[in-house]
């Protein structure tokens, strides 16, 4: 008898992603993303506040590479947040909760978030 | 949720629909659940989230409309009135916003009680040092200007 032809049940490493569950996952990851993000920006307030030298290594910090990289994931990480926030306060409505829904507006924060963060850093040029 | 009056019995269980509810007239009455917090995580963070949606947009847009992040540039946007306002409010929202947020995620993934009570008091303590260092650096630099 062949055990290898029996179906598995499905587990989160042998079956395709819904696109809902990408979304969901994201929306937790963004958020512990801007948490963190939250420091570098308390961190840029009180640089200033603390005067010329030591904001002048702040932005030493944040004009690197890394510090580029970071600044571009915290603005998708803030537009993907956003976007996906008002879905789910649509869905506090009741609104939006079939499969077919939810799938789309799944694809709809996901185009919404890139465009926003394109948007952004075409208006900051 | 049940909203017809309930029979009340001699043992202090309570007659809901003809089916006796094993939860207590108190307990019922208050609404709290058994997590002891009823909606209140839950609302404060859709107040806080809308807040944000509105705030984070104004912050966005500052951001990227800003002639440049140079030491008097950025402190010209941070000491101006209307600006200072705005951040402090934005401070204020995100810190709570992000202390529910993280409350959750440690709720979730840290098993170990001991781990767990440690990890939420620290969560709670580095929103409030992060919250209060957001409102000196702003009040500073809007008093002071």
């Amino acid at each position: 008898m062949n055990n290898h032809d029996r179906p598995l049940s499905p587990h989160i490493s042998i079956y395709r992603w819904p696109v809902t569950m990408v979304t969901s996952i994201l929306h937790r990851a963004t958020g512990i993303a801007m948490a963190a993000g939250f420091i570098v920006l308390v961190g840029w307030l009180f640089d200033a506040a603390s005067g010329p030298e030591v904001y002048a290594k702040f932005l030493g910090v944040m004009n690197s590479t890394l510090g580029w990289i970071l600044l571009v994931g915290w603005s998708y990480a803030f537009f993907y947040h956003l976007s996906n926030g008002i879905r789910h306060l649509v869905w506090d409505t009741g609104r939006g909760l079939e499969k077919e829904q939810a799938t789309a507006s799944a694809w709809f924060v996901i185009v919404a978030s890139i465009v926003l963060t394109a948007a952004f850093w075409w208006v900051a040029s | 949720m049940v909203r017809h009056c309930g029979v009340y019995r001699a043992h202090g269980s309570i007659l809901v629909g003809g089916v006796m509810s094993l939860r207590s007239p108190l307990g019922r009455v208050l609404g709290l659940g058994t997590a002891k917090d009823g909606t209140s995580h839950w609302w404060g963070q859709r107040v806080s989230g809308i807040a944000l949606a509105v705030l984070g947009l104004w912050f966005a847009w500052s951001l990227a409309t800003l002639s440049g992040f140079s030491y008097p540039e950025a402190v010209a946007f941070i000491s101006q009135p209307v600006n200072a306002l705005l951040l402090l409010l934005l401070s204020i929202t995100m810190a709570w916003h992000s202390y529910l947020g993280v409350q959750v995620v440690i709720e979730d993934y840290v098993h170990s009680h001991g781990l767990k009570i440690a990890s939420l008091l620290l969560s709670r303590y580095a929103h409030v040092v992060l919250a209060a260092a957001a409102i000196f650096a702003i009040l500073k630099l809007g008093i002071g200007a």
